[in-house]
């Protein structure tokens, strides 16, 4: 749903669930009953005892501990394999990565909850840590004894909810505007910091197939995580959609698309398909996010920059997204298993791990340290570093409430973008459809 | 029948019946029991895979069932609030609309292309068989990845659709999947795509079992092909069509992977259906009674045209 750390492409689920034999049918007939009876009677029986069997195979095993994630990418997988390896050496315990795909996670552990076969360490997407917090499925990671030095105050407001830390993050991650460079000196214009340079920008460059810029409006997560910046920067919050300033955001966005500067076909993109339009040169910018990295440099002829997301008015401070993992201890009853599993993200999130799974995927560690030698060898991407720093979680201030707020407000900008409706109606809308449960 | 009346054979017969009646009673009660155990397997079967499922989704939809009911075990009874949360939103009206303009729609254009091309695929010609092979083809497409691949076939800007058309200088910027006004349309022209093989197949097949008799008597008549087709080919096929449009009903009113690749639900909510909600309901909101409200609501759709099935299919045996 929201592949912020995630590769989309990912489809491949790498844990093994084993079944179970069925037992074997009781054959034992009395004379009186026919051989058919026996027989039809006996499949009943193979049905039910394997099918009772089967209800109770999840055991936890005592000697390993369990870390369930989202890594399904592969380079990810193996990243995580081998952090956990050092980790496993170091503590002197067992420790087995379960991978499985971004979008199934939150049910797979909702389901071994009710199993009571939680993992140990459960990675979580920040968003999505407020429902399992809510649920009582996490436990405090203070109280497990996970190490928060370090780690800036932005970043534990990232993994926290209602005043609780329940998750620690390895790194984070946000929106930036990415420019073809090439193009942008061929045309000679300047990288634009606000949103009329942006839009002028974005319209001078413009030209044949190709756009000035590309973003993502899609129906989904992605789309919402993109509205963010735009809605934030310009004093908009998520509390009040149906405000002035939200309105005005979307109004930016649908004057890209009545300049012609972004296609229509925005609200059907994800994150990843603006990047393939950017990577074909279809689109002279975008906004994106750093996990595309790996992506983008596959490509050595494409020349790219990255700068913070433009502001309405030069001098303020442009607010984006704060996207990312966070590893949380989950809630198994068992404290001594938890202690165990603080020490494992205590490894997971110590200096060194964080860097080297930074420097991998590109993305910015949480640690302060770590973060400091991450600028110093990548000066290229201090934008994205900056970005994060003025960075704020979108579950911050409405909790579990936000995939209510985030299907509303996505299904509001759809209906301004494609013209089915005015901004100001359809966020008036979407304010009265996120509020409806309350 | 045997009628006979004479008196020798009559007293054998009593005797026998009065002696045998103890074990014949056994033997029918094991019969009995033989037959119970035969059924059981299957009864067990549906008790277990469908009806255990279904009375736990009508249970769910009158209880708070959200992620903590995973860890307590507790799902509180609320009622009708769930029922009212659903019904109270517009997106379910809207969702329900599309569902019903989209079934109808997908059914019609995959019935009336596979019909005609199995008409046309009864007459003998060279590479009959290769064609309706690869014909078969989308069936054989995961739904997922055809959605996907359609997704940028109907690209506003970059799709080969819209370049196709640009070759003809007509409709080469046409918002296919972009604007809301025709994304259900172009949804419901991939799922015909989809669906074409398998309404083809299942027609040809019953083509096949319709006596050639007939159509040498009909042309011997002197009926022209139309008059053949209305008064052999489709009566003689009528028990086909109710099973094909059926079961093309039950696999189309629950659609939801190829929506999801294709649309996720949009543009502003375009292509939203009675399975897209109850998976944003269960799965992203994590709200599992809303989610099984609309999931009940499908099943109630779906069983209702179960019993016309059936109630074809009781006719056709009388």
């Amino acid at each position: 749903m929201s592949p912020r750390y995630r590769h989309p492409s990912a489809r491949k689920g790498t844990t093994i669930v084993t079944a179970p034999p069925s037992g074997a049918a009781g054959r034992s007939r009395r004379r009186s009953i026919s051989r058919t009876t026996a027989v039809s009677l006996s499949v009943v029986g193979a049905l039910v005892a394997g099918s009772v069997l089967a209800g109770c195979s999840q055991q936890r095993d005592p000697d390993v501990y369990t870390v369930l994630n989202s890594s399904t990418d592969e380079s990810f997988h193996r990243w995580d394999a081998k952090t956990l390896a050092t980790c496993s050496e170091q503590l002197g315990i067992q420790i087995e990565q379960q991978s499985v795909p971004a979008a199934q996670l939150k049910t797979k552990a909702l389901r071994m909850a009710s199993s009571k076969s939680l993992p140990d360490v459960l990675q979580l997407d920040a968003s999505e840590v407020p429902q399992f917090a809510e649920a009582g499925g996490l436990t405090p990671l203070r109280e497990a004894g996970v190490s928060d030095e370090n780690v800036s105050r932005s970043t534990i407001d990232f993994g926290s909810y209602k005043g609780e830390w329940y998750g620690a993050a390895r790194s984070v991650n946000t929106l930036a505007l990415f420019y073809n460079k090439d193009i942008l000196d061929q045309a000679g214009i300047e990288v634009p910091t606000t949103w009329d340079e942006m839009r002028e920008a974005a319209k001078a460059l413009t030209e044949g197939k190709r756009y000035g810029i590309a973003l993502s409006a899609g129906g989904a997560e992605d789309g919402v995580f993109q509205f963010t910046p735009f809605m934030w920067s310009n004093g908009g919050d998520e509390t009040d959609l149906g405000s002035k300033n939200v309105a005005e955001a979307l109004d930016y966005w649908k004057s890209l698309l009545s300049d012609g500067s972004l296609s229509k076909s925005t609200v059907n993109w994800t994150q990843a398909d603006v990047n393939d339009q950017f990577m074909a040169g279809n689109a002279a910018m975008m906004i994106n996010g750093p996990w595309q990295l790996e992506t983008l440099n596959t490509d050595k002829d494409l020349h790219y920059g990255i700068a913070t997301i433009p502001v309405p008015k030069a001098g303020e401070d442009s607010v984006a997204p704060m996207g990312g993992a966070v590893l949380t201890v989950a809630n198994t009853g068992e404290s001594e298993r938890e202690k165990t599993a603080a020490k494992i993200i205590n490894c997971m999130t110590s200096e060194k791990e964080e860097l080297t799974y930074a420097i991998n995927s590109g993305m910015v560690p949480a640690n302060e340290n770590a973060a400091k030698a991450w600028r110093a060898k990548f000066p290229e991407l201090s934008a994205i570093a900056d970005q994060v720093e003025t960075a704020r979680s979108r579950t911050a201030k409405v909790g579990d409430r936000w995939p209510t707020i985030s299907l509303a407000l996505q299904s509001a900008f759809q209906q301004a973008l494609t013209g089915k409706a005015g901004s100001e109606a359809a966020l008036d809308a979407a304010q009265r459809r996120a509020t409806s449960g309350e | 029948m045997s009628t006979t009346t004479s008196p020798a054979a009559s007293v054998p017969t009593a005797r026998t019946s009065v002696s045998a009646t103890q074990p014949a009673a056994r033997r029918t009660r094991g019969n009995k029991l033989a037959q119970w155990g035969f059924i059981a397997p299957a009864v067990a079967f549906m008790a277990l895979f469908f009806g255990y499922p279904l009375v736990r989704n009508v249970v769910m939809s009158f209880q708070s069932y959200t992620p903590k009911t995973f860890f307590t075990g507790e799902a509180p009874f609320n009622g009708l609030d769930n029922w009212r949360t659903v019904f109270g939103d517009d997106l379910f009206g809207s969702a329900l609309g599309h569902t019903l303009i989209f079934t109808v729609g997908s059914l019609a254009g995959q019935f009336g292309i596979g019909l005609a091309l199995a008409v046309f695929f009864r007459r003998r010609f060279p590479l009959n068989g290769v064609l309706r092979s690869l014909i078969l083809l989308p069936w054989l497409v995961p739904m997922v990845v055809s959605g996907v691949v359609w997704r940028r076939i109907l690209d506003q800007d970059t799709g080969v659709l819209n370049s196709f058309l640009g070759l003809f200088g007509v409709g080469d910027a046409t918002p296919w999947i972009s604007s809301p006004s025709l994304a259900l349309f172009s949804v419901i022209m991939v799922n015909i795509w989809i669906g074409i093989p398998f309404n083809m197949v299942i027609l040809y097949g019953g083509l096949q079992e319709i006596p050639k008799e007939l159509y040498e008597a009909a042309a011997l008549d002197g009926a022209s092909a139309w008059r053949t087709f209305r008064s052999i080919t489709l009566p003689m096929l009528r028990p086909v069509i109710t099973v094909v449009l059926v079961l093309g009903f039950m696999s189309t009113v629950k659609i939801l992977d190829l929506i999801l690749a294709l649309t996720d639900g949009g543009p502003a909510d375009s292509t939203q259906t009675l399975g897209t909600l109850t998976y944003q309901n269960s799965f992203v909101q994590l709200d599992f009674g809303a989610g099984a409200v609309v999931g009940n609501v499908l099943i109630l759709i779906s069983a209702v045209f179960a019993v016309f099935y059936l109630r074809a299919n009781r006719s056709e045996g009388k």
